[in-house]
């Protein structure tokens, strides 16, 4: 496959422009030494020429719309078309972030409509849409749980603890905020291990960050005793939204005891992913932490909607304008058109397709812990790394000849060549039959074959690509440029 | 059952029944009872997509949108021209209903688009290495800092006071958590005051960030602040607008070490403020230390070329609480509408349009002073976007156009309360000589 830049032909062009309708200002009444003396070296093809580039590389994507998706905390839900269609309305992508409030009302009712809709599936008080993604709604969150400490003049507050079954972005955006990291182990069963958890909370214990269900999968059902354990400490509870799909209507983070939330609504409320984003992810709070949320938020007085900046302890921006508008109004969409019942749905049927797929795998793959789990099961490839060398990496790529995009793998990083398998609510029993097949069948090979299974994938436009290169030496531009 | 859900009733019932429990509820045991919802979420009933539909669209014909009201607002987010081909190419499932290209065999697609990027990123940038692009401007500019202290092991930041309020505010609020100090310095006739700059300078500067054109629209002398910036061991920050780089001097040519800059204006709608993209580029050097996803060049076992993330061991997900990023994602498909449009331009198409905004804005900016009712704020060279003292005050101002149907431009005041009835106003290759006119016959009244 050629790269654009390949198919260039000096004097071929795509773009249509006007003549120009006014003076022409010399470019000399402009300090030379301000001006480029060569033109970057843009492709330059026809229109055909673009969108057929375009078209065939989009070929060599696999997309949800393409086919089965289990991708383990990734949430790989069907994306509403009805959703794309509301977020193109021109009076939605023609509207500039600084027009005058009264000439964006709609926008601002939206905003604080689905605000207060995400507030109250998650029980919480407030919640802020300018976070771009999970990871940013984690910093967010961070920040103003630090800020709360701070304007307690609780200057102790040092220390974030995570277990070690947490999402890499939780540590990670722990460390940006300023904090230090404490890591507390789980327990068999795959929990926060609660003796480990009282012997690491203390006078610096800023929060405790949750993933509740975990990446196991697991509800943990000692949630209320956690979150006695880390308030009693001074502490603050953090929960991580990724897995948030397996509770909608079932149980709220505010009612588990959580103080702050951050929700992925391009997992959760069906926006698409967009090969890697934009997302978004929102941060809701309780009530005594709604003055620290950033500015503005969208504040309504009467029945006009505003933006407030008037809020003195607000830990600042944390990106420019107001959010990734364009996801919100995707989520928005698709909470109406799920109401209550729906989302209730939502839940149930992700926690099924996810046991259904772990109770018949479970005979041919290890499943370290075989209890009821929420919205994604976790196996291990350790029988078939021990008896034939075949990985979980091999068994993801033998998955791609038939057509399903793998799991998530090794991760968690807890469980020993782990496949997280997530199926969510959008998937039919034929589907999962047919992924459960093939899985099984995958099994059988790795048992008889297994060079089949570790030469994989044997279908796909390319084969396994060698990273350690790709590393090693970075070609990071197309090279005949320089 | 809702219609996004796949299972019917009895596909439920069935499924129950093969995995050995009575009912849905039961796999739920987990869930303390004292903590299970007994009542149905407050939310609106569901709708149906006839519904939906109508009840969107309300909200959104409450919004006056730029077809219907001629912008002149640009401050950060500008009314560009998008060609209509990416419209339609930005649809295709296969590159929005992906996610990260985490198996690279079925996600070339992505992946090659990414690599191209990158390529024209670094073109535009004149400097070698780009990433898959960031959140947006704001972010792009802030991960830019938290590296050069990373890099200096220096923790102070001097940033000119003409870099986007926006910016400067989300470095603040990461700076405030990370304890990094940052100085402004303030501006002389538009444009950074040097002899500030070189007497805050000092063995603490990790770096110097600025923007070109600024915020003001002016065009800087970067080379003689990378030069104060280079002689002092800091890394020059530059943030630009990536429509100005086909006509203006490169930041790597000038001395940047790192770029970065609101990558919106290439063929990102303006989506009342995101998503949009950040763009970074930096020097080799600076390679390893660079924050967000990277795609490179491989080849597979037979030998085809092909793409992968690379330089992972930077990452969060391997380093956990040693990251100095926590950023996971990027804003592909905003940098792949980025890509299509950089494509469609071309190099002739995208020197165009920059002639065409810097002709544009000089006519409007030649007539408002004709009409005796603004002064100029600034003598300093600008592109696209300049400021003007207006008479009038700016929210009077506004109002009046907004009645033409024309949204008028930024009130410098808000930011910049030395600056009285100080009104910045944007003219891209969209605005015709005719609402140009409008414009000024109105603003001059």
């Amino acid at each position: 496959m050629q790269l654009i830049f390949e198919k260039s032909k000096n004097g071929r062009k795509a773009y249509s422009l006007p003549e120009c309708d006014v003076p022409d200002v010399l470019l000399n009444s402009i300090d030379s030494k301000y001006l480029r003396t060569e033109s970057p070296d843009l492709p330059e093809v026809s229109e055909l020429d673009a969108v057929r580039h375009f078209t065939q590389i989009s070929q060599r994507n696999h997309g949800v719309d393409s086919g089965f998706y289990p991708l383990g905390s990734c949430t790989m839900k069907y994306n509403p078309k009805v959703n794309e269609l509301a977020a193109r309305f021109d009076g939605f992508t023609k509207i500039h972030p600084y027009q005058q409030e009264k000439t964006v009302q709609g926008a601002l009712k939206l905003m604080y409509d689905l605000g207060s809709m995400l507030s109250e599936i998650m029980a919480m008080e407030r919640f802020t849409l300018q976070p771009a993604a999970g990871a940013h709604g984690e910093l967010t969150g961070l920040m103003i749980m630090k800020a709360y400490h701070q304007n307690r003049d609780d200057q102790k507050r040092t220390k974030i603890i995570v277990p070690d079954s947490a999402h890499g972005t939780n540590p990670a955006s722990a460390t940006v905020a300023g904090f230090d990291v404490v890591e507390v182990k789980s327990n068999d069963k795959g929990l926060v291990d609660i003796e480990e958890l009282k012997a690491a909370v203390g006078e610096d214990t800023a929060g405790f960050m949750l993933t509740n269900p975990n990446t196991l999968g697991l509800f943990d059902e000692n949630i209320l005793e956690i979150s006695k354990i880390v308030h009693d400490a001074g502490g603050l509870m953090y929960y991580d939204g990724a897995n948030a799909n397996a509770i909608l209507g079932i149980s709220r983070p505010g009612d588990m005891g959580f103080d702050v939330v951050h929700l992925n609504l391009h997992k959760t409320f069906s926006t698409p992913h967009g090969g890697g984003g934009p997302g978004s992810g929102p941060v809701g709070v309780k009530k005594h932490l709604t003055e620290f949320l950033p500015v503005p938020v969208i504040s309504k007085k009467e029945e006009e909607y505003y933006m407030d900046y008037e809020r003195p302890n607000s830990i600042g921006k944390v990106k420019s304008f107001y959010g990734n508008f364009g996801v919100l109004v995707r989520a928005y969409a698709y909470i109406l058109s799920m109401g209550p019942d729906g989302l209730k749905e939502v839940a149930e049927n992700a926690v099924l397709n996810a046991n259904y797929i772990a109770n018949k795998l479970k005979d041919k793959y290890f499943l370290p812990i075989d209890t009821e789990c929420m919205h994604e099961c976790v196996f291990s490839a350790d029988w078939q790394k021990e008896k034939n060398e075949v990985s979980a990496l091999d068994i993801a790529k033998r998955l791609l000849d038939f057509g399903f995009h793998p799991p998530t793998i090794y991760f968690p990083l807890i469980v020993h060549e782990a496949l997280m398998i997530e199926p969510t609510e959008s998937e039919s029993k034929e589907t999962l039959d047919e992924f459960i097949s093939v899985m099984r069948q995958i099994a059988d090979e790795a048992e008889n074959t297994p060079e089949m299974v570790k030469t994989a994938p044997h279908t796909t436009v390319i084969s396994r690509l060698d990273e350690t290169t790709a590393a090693r030496k970075p070609i990071l531009r197309y090279l005949p440029f320089y | 059952m809702s219609r996004y859900i796949g299972n019917t009733t009895d596909d439920r019932e069935q499924m129950l029944n093969e995995i050995g429990y009575k009912d849905i509820d039961s796999l739920f045991k987990a869930v303390p009872d004292s903590i299970r919802l007994k009542e149905e979420l407050k939310i609106p009933e569901a709708l149906s997509e006839m519904e939906l539909i109508k009840n969107i669209k309300s909200l959104s014909d409450k919004n006056l949108n730029t077809d219907e009201y001629v912008c002149f607002m640009g401050a950060g987010a500008y009314d560009h021209y998008i060609p209509s081909a990416i419209d339609q190419l930005i649809m295709r499932q296969e590159f929005y209903t992906a996610y990260t290209p985490y198996q690279p065999e079925i996600s070339q697609g992505t992946l090659q688009a990414i690599f191209e990027y990158q390529t024209m990123i670094s073109e535009l940038t004149g400097l070698p290495v780009s990433n898959a692009s960031m959140y947006d401007g704001a972010t792009a500019l802030t991960e830019a800092c938290i590296m050069s202290c990373e890099a200096t092991r220096r923790n102070e930041v001097l940033i000119s006071s003409a870099v986007h309020p926006e910016s400067r505010q989300t470095l603040n609020t990461y700076a405030k958590f990370r304890n990094i100090t940052v100085k402004e310095i303030s501006y002389k006739n538009g444009q950074l005051n040097l002899d500030e700059l070189n007497s805050k300078i000092n063995k603490d500067t990790a770096a110097v960030i600025m923007q070109n054109p600024n915020f003001f629209g002016i065009i800087e002398d970067v080379e003689a602040i990378a030069e104060i910036t280079h002689k002092n061991k800091s890394l020059l920050i530059l943030s630009a607008d990536p429509i100005s780089l086909s006509i203006l001097k490169s930041p790597g040519e000038m001395g940047a070490d790192i770029a970065v800059g609101e990558g919106q204006p290439l063929g990102n709608a303006l989506n009342f403020g995101g998503p949009y993209l950040g763009f970074m580029a930096v020097t080799d050097k600076l390679m390893r230390k660079m924050p967000g996803r990277i795609v490179g060049q491989t080849t597979d076992k037979e030998g085809r070329r092909g793409f992968v993330l690379t330089l992972q061991t930077r990452e969060q997900h391997i380093r956990r609480e040693k990251a100095t990023s926590n950023i996971c994602s990027n804003q592909a498909l905003n940098a792949l509408q980025a890509t299509m449009y950089l494509t469609f331009m071309g190099k002739e198409g995208l020197e165009k349009a920059a002639r065409l905004c810097l002709n544009k804005s000089h006519y409007a900016y030649n007539e408002l002073i004709k009409t005796n009712k603004f002064k100029p704020l600034f003598t300093a060279p600008f592109f696209k976007e300049f400021a003007v003292i207006s008479e009038k005050p700016i929210s009077e101002l506004n109002e009046k156009l907004l009645k033409s149907n024309i949204t008028g431009g930024y009130n410098i005041e808000n930011d910049y309360p030395e600056l009285k009835k100080a009104y910045l106003i944007a003219v891209t290759e969209k605005r015709t000589k005719e609402e140009i006119d409008a414009l000024v016959r109105k603003a001059g009244e």
